[in-house]
């Protein structure tokens, strides 16, 4: 496809502007005019910041890394769902032949406690990482190297985790969850590990452990409204926040 | 306790309470509809069921007790929830939650004013106008009760508008509680969620069949 095709768009934007943590912030509005329908949504923001750099005004500061779709980094609300709603992308997968000329489109940052806005559309998400810490990791023995698939895994198992571990820790389930829980990551971390024999260590521990970081990071309670699953980029489904709390109730009796 | 501290916990306590009402609200609906067997139908259930004061009083303190955990956790949770998401959004567009699921917390509080209503109402019969006689075989007669209080149209719809909201409540409380026990996976998740529209569905029709058949005249004193 070329590279220049003939029917740009002229955009409205609202972009949510902050200064830094703890400024006052503002949705304000910005023209896209020239928008490539062959352009990402990252890259028509990339132009975006070109104007607003040349007229010596401060571009808009959003979070982006891989623009492949794994990093998990490009937290963007756009139009009320976080990565745009189009089922199983990311923001930088999202490209602009989805929006018609003449469109609004509202971009804001992921809205949570836990996740406190650092600049425009920039949240610190490093309260996942404190989940993650608190659990997230396994045993191992010390020692020469293991043989390769010395401990047996059976397919259904290894797929199962490996749906569990497609999550990549974007924090879209808290930016869609009203309750700005982050039980589907949790609950991803949780069941990646429960499913597997090398998890079994710390399988009890774990859970709890997990589940008491998650609400001292100040995300929310779960209460079953699944909006995390639908706004998931990497559809994790909320079964995973079932083997939770199956996991949570065995380690009850231990 | 952990139970009672952790997020995942409290669910938990949520689920089982919930559930222990969900039986009640089931056995109570089984129990009514001996209603439509005229005066002799529910008279008689009444009679039984209140022959052994302290099994009734057992299932009464057991009730109060999930109807009050319910409530405390309910009230704590909606609290934690709302404190962990204040700012919202400029535009949101809801992808999955639905007008039940989001509302919890008010149908909730409404079933628990209008379990104090109904209680005072048929219970403690502490309302004014409540019709309270013997019958032919000196039972307590509770069919003469119900009918007259039914006849009044203002309390009939009090009643039905009740068990709309109870719908509204089961219908994400029972694929809820489902879910918090660990009972679901990718194949029954839309399964539990049509199963919980269709069985409060059923729990409201029944209910309101009641005061309808009254008001209608099919059923009378």
């Amino acid at each position: 496809m070329s590279a220049h095709n003939a029917q740009t768009m002229t955009l409205t934007l609202h972009v949510w502007r902050q200064a830094g943590p703890n400024e006052p912030g503002r949705l304000e509005q910005y023209e896209a005019k020239n928008v490539s329908p062959d352009q990402s949504f990252l890259e028509m923001l990339d132009e975006v910041n070109e104007e607003l750099i040349k007229a010596g005004k401060d571009p808009i500061a959003f979070d982006h890394d891989c623009r492949e779709g794994i990093c998990g980094m490009c937290s963007q609300v756009i139009n009320g769902v976080p990565h745009g709603g189009q089922e199983r992308t990311t923001v930088c997968q999202l490209h602009m032949r989805t929006f018609k000329n003449g469109d609004s489109i509202y971009i804001e940052p992921w809205r949570a406690v836990a996740f406190p806005v650092q600049k425009d559309l920039i949240v610190d998400r490093s309260n996942l990482e404190k989940i993650m810490q608190a659990g997230g990791y396994t045993s191992a023995h010390t020692g020469g190297v293991a043989d390769g698939n010395a401990i047996l895994i059976s397919k259904i198992a290894a797929d199962y985790a490996m749906d569990a571990a497609e999550c990549i820790g974007c924090g879209a389930c808290v930016a869609a969850c009203p309750n700005g829980s982050a039980m589907l990551y949790t609950s991803a971390k949780v069941a990646q590990l429960a499913a597997l024999p090398q998890g079994q260590v710390e399988a009890a521990a774990r859970v709890t452990a997990m589940a008491d970081a998650l609400t001292e990071a100040g995300f929310g309670n779960c209460s079953n409204h699944y909006e995390c699953q639908a706004a998931c980029p990497k559809g994790i489904s909320v079964k995973f926040i079932a083997r939770l709390n199956r996991e949570f109730q065995k380690a009850l009796f231990k | 306790m952990r139970i009672f501290e952790s997020s995942v916990g409290r669910k938990i306590l949520m689920s089982i309470t919930g559930q222990l009402m969900i039986i009640f609200v089931i056995v109570h609906l089984i129990g009514n509809s001996s209603i439509l067997f005229g005066r002799g139908g529910i008279n008689a259930y009444a009679e039984h069921l209140h022959a052994l004061p302290p099994l009734v009083w057992i299932a009464r303190i057991v009730m109060l007790s999930a109807i009050g955990v319910h409530i405390l956790y309910g009230v704590i949770v909606t609290l934690q929830n709302r404190a962990a998401n204040p700012t919202g959004y400029a535009v949101k567009r809801q992808l999955k939650a639905s007008f039940a699921s989001e509302n919890m917390i008010w149908t909730g509080l409404l079933l628990a004013a209008f379990i104090v209503y109904h209680l005072l109402h048929f219970t403690a019969r502490l309302l004014p106008g409540v019709v309270q006689s013997v019958d032919q075989l000196n039972r307590f007669d509770v069919y003469r009760m119900v009918v007259t209080a039914f006849s009044n149209g203002l309390v009939a719809l009090v009643y039905a508008l009740a068990m709309v909201v109870l719908f509204l409540h089961l219908s994400h409380g029972i694929p809820s509680f489902l879910q918090t026990m660990g009972w679901n996976n990718d194949k029954t998740i839309p399964t539990f969620g049509t199963a919980g529209k269709v069985i409060s569905a059923v729990l409201m029709v029944g209910y309101v069949l009641i005061p309808v058949v009254i008001l209608t005249g099919l059923l009378t004193l």
